[in-house]
């Protein structure tokens, strides 16, 4: 019933073909993700650049700590992602569940901290632009300006591993099914690709929302 | 020119006839190669149309000496356009150094037009023949553009900074100026008259008709009335004498240039730049000064530099975006 | 169209003809409403999208006519100035949208791209469904927007206009807009995959026919520029619900940086809407004077170089915005460089024709009056590249005649070439050529007298987006307006005939112009799966004259 040819697509000559396929799709949506996010950066970056001292206020207001820990618990993520797809490979079914299973669980637990932690802090001090923003100061405007950059980059970034947490699921259970096979295993490689990638936008969110307030 | 049917709005400014040769040479260019490629296919067509069923068609090679010959001649005809496009669009760019400076503000949906002398038109701008005049604009709301096509001139109209276009008419008469960028429901009437006239009417009619003050004694009473005096007049502020078009050492050590674009943003957003060796103490007046009150204030500082403040260069980006 | 009418002709016996009704073939394999709505096969899909766009063309047709009428008076023959504003914008949004980005991609491209390269299917059969219902969706929102009560910003959404000053559905269109993007990524994400890993054996890159390299160019910019557009709706949607001043200088925004962020998709856009069409050019020429194409490397690297180019000149949209003389001149200088790979295109094409076998069905008439118009219209952009007189038509009607030639002059008479050319294969039946022919001319006429006159009113001074304009400007806009009314009965002539074609038209065989390509190796209509056995190449594209090539 999971036959190789069971498990090739109609419109492909053969396996390789279908796993060149998908693979090379997923590297061309990230391409179209990098020109998403990227759009987004620059104009951060240059809003940063009109009113730095407002950025780097807000900035300094985010909590550094919980920033770190999340960063670690993706990193981490992205190792027992790769460890996921590499026991896929050499068609280790316990194994390639455990990490997926470890991956949807690091990766819970940054939506978790993010929501739960972060933004209910960030909701109960009134910098919610938009919903309860309540900050009055001289640069309240601009400082409200990069409260909705951060909440819109890190919301957008979170909506992407809500979605990359839906898929490990699938992918578990597929696993449990036994659908995978070392002939047999792109889906985990491409949504590998598309786990590691939501990493890396993180990598360079951290850094440019937490870290560069100006108290280092 | 036919009478009847214009190709051409009025040659009404200096630079008009200079755009128009460069736009008869594109017609030329283009009707040249339209023609040319119209008559090519359908002689083609014509020629080797099919005559039976069983016709064959002689296959030709490509031909690189073609090739090269078609993009050669393109890129030679594209780079003098290039050339000549660019070099007209940098000399009418620069406004001469004794232009007039007259201030335009745009709002949905009519223009107002602030003469340094006093008189405000609504939808009329009269300026004197053969004087090179500057218009510095900014809006109150939405982007508008200020275009009078017998000028060839036209310039987004933005609000939050300014710019500015020059034009030296060359005869008299009434020219249409139009908004030129889609502002909303009356967009399409949003327009009036240049109304170019003699130098002695012109002297005329500044001096007769509404006689407001001038913009520099207008700008003078409010820099009492909204008490910036109480700062700036006793070292607690920066001094404004001979500020306009110097440079200016920041806090931060940056230098920026005392342009419309800074003294505009220090009245509104003053906690923005703070002078070297001062205090930010300043409060902002937005929403305490209208556009108008802000170019009068301007029209002050710039009279108490000597020589009366320098035409600014367009070269930066026009205005700086001041917020 | 297809759900159930050719079955029932199987059933009967008073029409019946050898060929058509007894094969089993990609529209009578399956019938029911459902069979259609979830279909993954590639042709179904395409028609899927020719029902949808063809509505969104006549509904932009619609407001366009409307528009005219109103300016064949100075002070507006028919409508309030913000009816008049709400159809322009609608115009543009629609027609750039929902109907121009998707035309020859989602219909002509999901058609022939697997067909012309050997392949079953795209790489990605459900992902290019999915991608019909998001453009469907997407469109429903503009709808709503315009049953609502229309948006009157302009397709540009310039702020602070958009974000703050209007009172209309800008939400709700902007929206619209932004899913429908999507669905523009994910077909040109499909066709890049497919175009790499799915090509028959013996296809090589420089084998292949133009119209896929054109493709390929087009969804290449698909990718990198939509999602650009993407964040930029948002954010103005953002804005405009709790104002934080991203672009508005009253709240310290920058309204010239939503000009840049939305003139760097909306540039490379207009090669989206271009290329492609561009793409059915050369299978045009060649078909209609059974020759290879003249120069196939330069056209098919002029299509890469086009696509490439377009990225860096967005900034000749804002020559008068307030942006500096440096930026002016560069950006300049990058328009005028863009234009040389489309001034090679036509060149050979023009040469394609030379010692041809040359016919002049409909297909090549619509070639021909692309060629022509394409390149009056490609040339007026050179006007709008040189500064000093950029300066001077900018915002006015010159603009609007610059695009309309390329756009309608242009794309759309290269989509319809298409249709025309490849509705044999699509529908196995053939449409009449006389009708054709007649309405080819029709469109010709209308379209010229609609147009040229507008690059006059734009010289003259007229503004655009003006509801009401001096009256000066009245005879030209009455001739405009008389040519849109012909136009606008030359683009109905086909929607009856062609429609009449599926039910009446003559039989056609596999390969009724007797052209080369993958795509005529196979019955008309094609099965499902393409081709009974998959095709091996060992020609060039276009080897017109190596052989006999049946008309059948």
């Amino acid at each position: 019933m999971h036959s190789s040819t069971a498990a090739l697509a109609e419109q492909f000559d053969d396996l390789e073909q279908q796993h060149e396929a998908s693979s090379l799709g997923m590297w061309i949506f990230l391409a179209t993700e990098v020109m998403f996010f990227g759009g987004l950066f620059t104009a951060y970056i240059l809003f940063r650049n009109f009113y730095l001292p407002a950025f780097e206020a807000g900035s300094r207001l985010l909590d550094v700590r919980i920033g770190a820990f999340n960063t670690a618990v993706l990193l981490c993520s992205s190792l027992t992602m790769a460890l996921a797809v590499r026991a896929a490979q050499l068609g280790k079914k316990g194994l390639l569940i455990t990490f997926l299973l470890l991956t949807l669980l690091l990766g819970m637990t940054f939506v978790g901290v993010k929501l739960a932690l972060e933004w209910r802090h960030d909701y109960l001090e009134g910098f919610v632009p938009g919903v309860n923003w309540t900050f009055h100061g001289p640069d309240s405007r601009h400082l409200e300006l990069f409260f909705c950059f951060y909440f819109f980059l890190t919301g957008i970034h979170a909506l992407h591993m809500v979605i990359g947490v839906g898929i490990l699921t699938v992918l578990i259970i597929m696993a449990g099914r036994g659908r995978f096979s070392p002939q047999r295993y792109n889906a985990v490689e491409v949504s590998g690709l598309y786990w590691h990638f939501v990493d890396i936008v993180w990598i360079f969110l951290y850094p440019l929302l937490y870290l560069i307030g100006g108290r280092y | 020119m036919w009478q009847g049917f214009p190709i051409r709005p009025d040659q009404a400014s200096t630079i008009a006839r200079g755009v128009d040769h460069l736009y008869y040479f594109l017609t030329a260019v283009d009707l040249f190669f339209t023609a040319l490629i119209f008559l090519a296919v359908f002689y083609f067509a014509v020629r080797y149309r099919r005559r039976s069923e069983q016709a064959q068609a002689t296959q030709v090679e490509g031909s690189l000496p073609l090739e090269v010959l078609w993009t050669i001649i393109p890129l030679g005809i594209c780079a003098f356009t290039f050339l000549w496009g660019s070099s007209l669009f940098i000399r009418n760019s620069r406004p001469p150094e004794a232009s007039t400076e007259i201030f335009v503000v745009g709002k949905q949906w009519m223009w107002k037009l602030q003469h340094p002398e006093g008189p405000m038109e609504i939808n009329e701008l009269h300026v004197p023949v053969g004087r090179p005049i500057k218009l510095t604009m900014t809006s109150e709301d939405v982007i508008h553009n200020f275009y009078v096509p017998a000028f060839r001139v036209q310039k987004d109209v933005v609000p939050g900074m300014y710019t500015s276009i020059w034009f030296q008419a060359t005869k008299t008469g009434r020219f249409h100026f139009f908004c030129n960028q889609y502002c909303g429901t009356n967009h399409a009437v949003m327009g009036g008259y240049v109304i170019v006239m003699s130098p002695d009417d012109y002297e005329q009619w500044l001096s007769g008709g509404i006689r407001g003050e001038s913009m520099v004694s207008a700008g003078a009473k409010l820099y009492e009335q909204l008490a910036c005096i109480t700062c700036h007049g006793t070292g607690k502020g920066p001094p404004f004498v001979d500020l306009f078009g110097r440079p200016v050492k920041l806090t931060d050590g940056t230098t920026v240039i005392a342009d419309e674009a800074y003294i505009r943003e220090s009245i509104l957003y003053p906690s923005a730049k703070i002078v070297a060796g001062y205090q930010p103490l300043m409060p902002t007046y937005k929403g305490q000064v209208t556009e108008e009150q802000i170019l009068q204030l301007l029209a002050y500082i710039k009279s108490l530099s000597s020589g009366g403040g320098k035409v600014t260069k367009q070269w930066e980006r026009e205005g700086k975006a001041t917020r | 169209m297809g759900t159930g009418r050719e079955g029932n002709e199987v059933m009967g016996t008073a029409t019946v003809e050898p060929g058509i009704e007894s094969r089993v073939h990609y529209l009578n394999a399956s019938y029911g409403i459902k069979s259609w709505l979830l279909t993954t096969d590639h042709k179904r899909i395409a028609m899927l999208y020719l029902a949808s766009i063809t509505f969104f063309f006549f509904v932009g047709g619609s407001a366009a006519v409307l528009m005219r009428l109103n300016l064949i008076s100075p002070q507006g023959a028919l409508l309030e100035p913000e009816t008049y504003n709400k159809l322009f914008s609608m115009h543009g949004i629609i027609m750039v949208f929902l109907f121009m980005i998707p035309s020859i991609p989602a219909v002509l491209g999901n058609f022939l791209v697997p067909l012309m390269i050997g392949a079953r299917d795209l790489a990605f059969p459900r992902l290019n469904l999915l991608s019909w219902y998001v453009f469907v969706v997407g469109g429903c929102f503009t709808l709503y927007a315009v049953i609502a009560g229309g948006v009157d910003t302009g397709w540009t959404f310039y702020t602070p206009l958009s974000t703050t000053y209007a009172n209309t559905n800008v939400i709700s269109a902007a929206l619209g807009v932004f899913i429908a993007g999507f669905s523009s990524i994910l077909t040109g994400l499909n066709f890049i995959v497919t175009i790499h890993k799915m090509r028959a054996p013996g296809l090589t890159w420089f084998r292949l026919p133009l119209f896929i390299w054109a493709i390929y160019s087009t969804s290449v910019i698909q990718i990198l520029g939509t999602p650009v557009l993407a964040i930029t709706i948002v954010l103005v949607a953002l804005e405009r619900l709790i104002h934080v001043g991203v672009f508005d200088p009253a709240v310290g925004g920058d309204p010239i940086l939503f000009q840049h962020l939305f003139w760097f998709y909306s540039h490379p856009a207009v090669y989206i809407m271009i290329l492609p069409s561009m793409g059915v050019m050369s299978e045009l020429v060649t078909a209609f004077s059974k020759k290879r194409i003249f120069g196939y490397s330069f056209i098919a690297f002029s299509s890469v170089a086009i696509a490439a180019i377009s990225f860096l000149v967005w900034g000749h949209h804002m020559f008068v915005a307030g942006q500096s003389v440096y930026a002016g001149i560069v950006f300049s200088a990058l328009s005028f460089a863009v234009a040389i790979p489309s001034a090679i295109k036509v060149f050979n094409w023009t040469a394609t024709l030379y010692k041809g076998s040359v016919s002049y069905q409909a297909p090549m008439l619509y070639a021909i009056g692309f060629i022509g118009l394409f390149t009056m219209g490609g040339l007026t952009g050179l006007f709008l590249a040189t500064l000093a007189v950029d300066a001077h038509v900018h915002g006015t009607y010159f603009v609007v005649g610059h695009f309309h030639y390329i756009m309608v002059g242009g794309a759309v008479m290269g989509y319809l070439g298409g249709i025309h050319y490849w509705w044999p294969k699509i529908t196995g039946r053939m449409y009449p050529d006389g009708w054709a022919r007649l309405s080819a001319a029709i469109i010709f006429i209308g379209f010229n007298l609609t147009f040229f006159p507008q690059y006059m009113l734009g010289y003259l001074g007229m503004p655009r987006r003006y509801a009401v304009y001096a009256p000066e400007f009245q005879v030209l806009n009455v001739m405009s307006s008389a040519g849109a009314s012909i136009l606008g009965v030359g683009y109905l002539i086909p929607l009856v005939y062609m429609v009449w074609s599926m039910r009446y038209g003559p039989v056609a065989g596999p390969n009724p112009w007797g052209a080369k390509g993958l795509e005529w190796q196979t019955p008309s209509p094609p099965p499902t799966e393409n081709f009974e056995e998959t095709p091996i190449v060992t020609e060039e594209a276009y080897a017109y004259g190596s052989e006999e090539t049946q008309v059948a």
